[in-house]
């Protein structure tokens, strides 16, 4: 497994000091480049700088076709709208997940080939998918002669098209085997209502009972509806820059401690070791061999919620409590409220701020750490963990940011 | 599910045709290794134990076990009416080799972790999907 590296741990060169975000919401109907523009000069501007400053790019998952709404802005398209001069530029979904992005913009500021980097992640998938099925799902529906391929032809001819489907295969072996109950699972949607309803820019913020919890539609056992988060609109900005660059900058920079890459297991959704943990079992190993801070040592966690049993899995994986145990562990809700041990997802997550894939759940850590977070303001954190993917897909980074 | 439910269905190339359309003589094939007799899923140029270069298909017995399942109740595509059972079983002569799958002729509610379960296969077109069904 992971061993403690002995070598620098280069990532604590880049740090964080700028965010921005777009509008936010179900169906805005503006282009997903004009969403990205406001939230990259919101960031460029939130840092002190302006974008002759920005000499890299970074983002998730790049220029892609499919599904509708997935691929929001590519590298160059935002290049060539802010006309920027780059040195170093990335775009990609073969990442540690969203968050890889960032990483990436890490390393590049680490060894010197840019000082201050623009990462983004633009999703619009609530106005593509218009009133047809889920966005996100890769069903492929290109009519009667479309034939899948690569891994999705062991999935879509079982009636397999969703990550709802696949996340829930994991959820019932986490049931199981450990005897996790609905009732547990509802407590990392519940949270995020509860700590919605404090954030304006939320998606639902109206409050949400066990009670409706339990009663809404099954979408794949024991995964329901509240289960899996919400098709949103919206860009996400982050500004990573060389930490020796940040004198003079309008914020105090929020330092990378250490980020976690890892998989070791297969990267494949069928074919993983452990059907109960899944690639951020590495990631989050990874990310605490670099590091001597400890779980106990984070004061807020924005844990990725596609689902929300894959914030389950990354409770566990970063070591909140012990593999097999987070179910118990956020059974009153107490741990994971905003005055709790961990408080968790703060701005509502995905499940009920809106889906905006890793970078949302980045964007409330940073916030957090700049005392900003208004009505859900956590008291005085000093350490944050973002957390993104599930699946064969995890990249996380610890910050921090010492008052 | 309906007698012939609605498919997407896979594209076969020569890497793949042996699982696709291994069930016209009735047998679920899986890549094996000569060398080391370890059997090869998804289908890979070489064998990821020994790294030898000699494989080739092979049929297994059909018998495998259910390791986790979700009763799918979200009509995804129209003429796959949910409820619906998919499942992770893992094949009985290596475990770690598994599919994901349906399982037919089966309630729903008696599907469960650990449960035996042996291939039958849907054929479509010019592909057979291997389906499983509690071993008799």
């Amino acid at each position: 497994m992971t061993e403690a590296v002995e070598t620098e741990v280069l990532e604590r060169r880049a740090a964080i000091t700028g965010i921005g975000q777009s509008d936010v919401g179900r169906r805005l109907h503006r282009s997903p480049l004009a969403l990205t523009v406001d939230a990259c000069l919101a960031a460029i501007k939130d840092a002190g700088l302006t974008r002759a400053d920005i000499d890299g790019v970074a983002t998730y998952p790049g220029n892609m076709d499919t599904p509708p709404g997935f691929s929001g802005a590519g590298v160059t398209e935002v290049q060539d709208a802010l006309r920027l001069e780059l040195n170093w530029y990335t775009g990609g979904l073969e990442l540690p997940a969203q968050l890889g992005s960032v990483v990436d913009a890490c390393l590049a500021v680490a060894c010197g080939l840019a000082r201050h980097v623009l990462c983004f992640r633009t999703v619009w998938e609530a106005t593509a998918q218009g009133d047809k099925g889920r966005a996100s799902v890769m069903s492929g529906m290109g009519g009667g002669s479309y034939r899948a391929g690569g891994f999705m032809q062991w999935t879509l001819p079982f009636g397999a098209p969703s990550a709802a489907n696949w996340i829930a295969c994991y959820a019932q072996r986490h049931f199981h085997e450990y005897g996790t109950t609905r009732r547990q699972l509802a407590q990392i949607a519940l949270n995020a209502r509860k700590n919605a309803a404090r954030n304006p820019k939320a998606i639902y913020r109206q409050p949400m009972t066990l009670e409706e919890y339990l009663a809404v539609r099954m979408i794949s056992s024991p995964l329901c509806l509240y289960d899996c988060d919400v098709p949103a609109d919206g860009s996400t900005a982050v500004i990573v820059s060389r930490a020796d660059s940040t004198s003079g900058l309008r914020r105090s920079p929020i330092a990378v401690e250490a980020v976690g890459t890892a998989i070791h297991g297969r990267p494949s959704w069928d074919q993983w070791d452990d059907l109960t943990t899944m690639a951020l079992r590495d990631a989050a190993a990874m990310m605490w061999s670099r590091t001597d801070l400890r779980p106990s040592d984070v004061d807020v966690a924005q844990l990725y919620d596609g689902f929300s049993f894959i914030t389950m899995a990354w409770l566990e994986a970063l070591g909140f409590c012990g593999k097999g145990q987070s179910g118990p562990f956020v059974e009153d809700g107490s741990r994971i409220a905003l005055d709790g041990q961990v408080p968790l997802n703060t701005n509502g997550g995905q499940l009920s701020a809106g889906r905006l894939h890793g970078y949302g759940l980045l964007h409330e850590a940073c916030l957090q750490l700049w005392g900003e977070g208004g009505d859900r303001q956590v008291a005085g954190p000093e350490v944050a963990v973002a957390a993104s993917g599930g699946g064969p897909l995890a990249g996380c980074l610890l910050l921090t940011h010492r008052r | 599910m309906a007698d012939k439910p609605f498919r997407v269905l896979p594209r076969v190339t020569p890497e793949n045709e042996h699982f696709w359309r291994g069930g016209r003589q009735g047998e679920l094939r899986f890549l094996r290794c000569r060398a080391c007799a370890c059997y090869i899923h998804p289908p890979a140029p070489l064998c990821p134990r020994c790294l030898s270069r000699d494989v080739a298909p092979e049929a297994v017995s059909g018998r495998a076990r259910l390791a986790t399942y979700t009763v799918n109740h979200q009509p995804w595509y129209p003429g796959l009416d949910p409820p619906y059972v998919i499942a992770i079983v893992e094949i009985e002569e290596q475990p770690d080799v598994r599919l994901m799958t349906n399982i037919v002729n089966c309630e729903v509610d008696r599907v469960e972790i650990g449960m035996r379960v042996s291939v039958t296969f849907e054929e479509h077109e010019d592909v057979w999907i291997p389906l499983f069904e509690p071993a008799s």
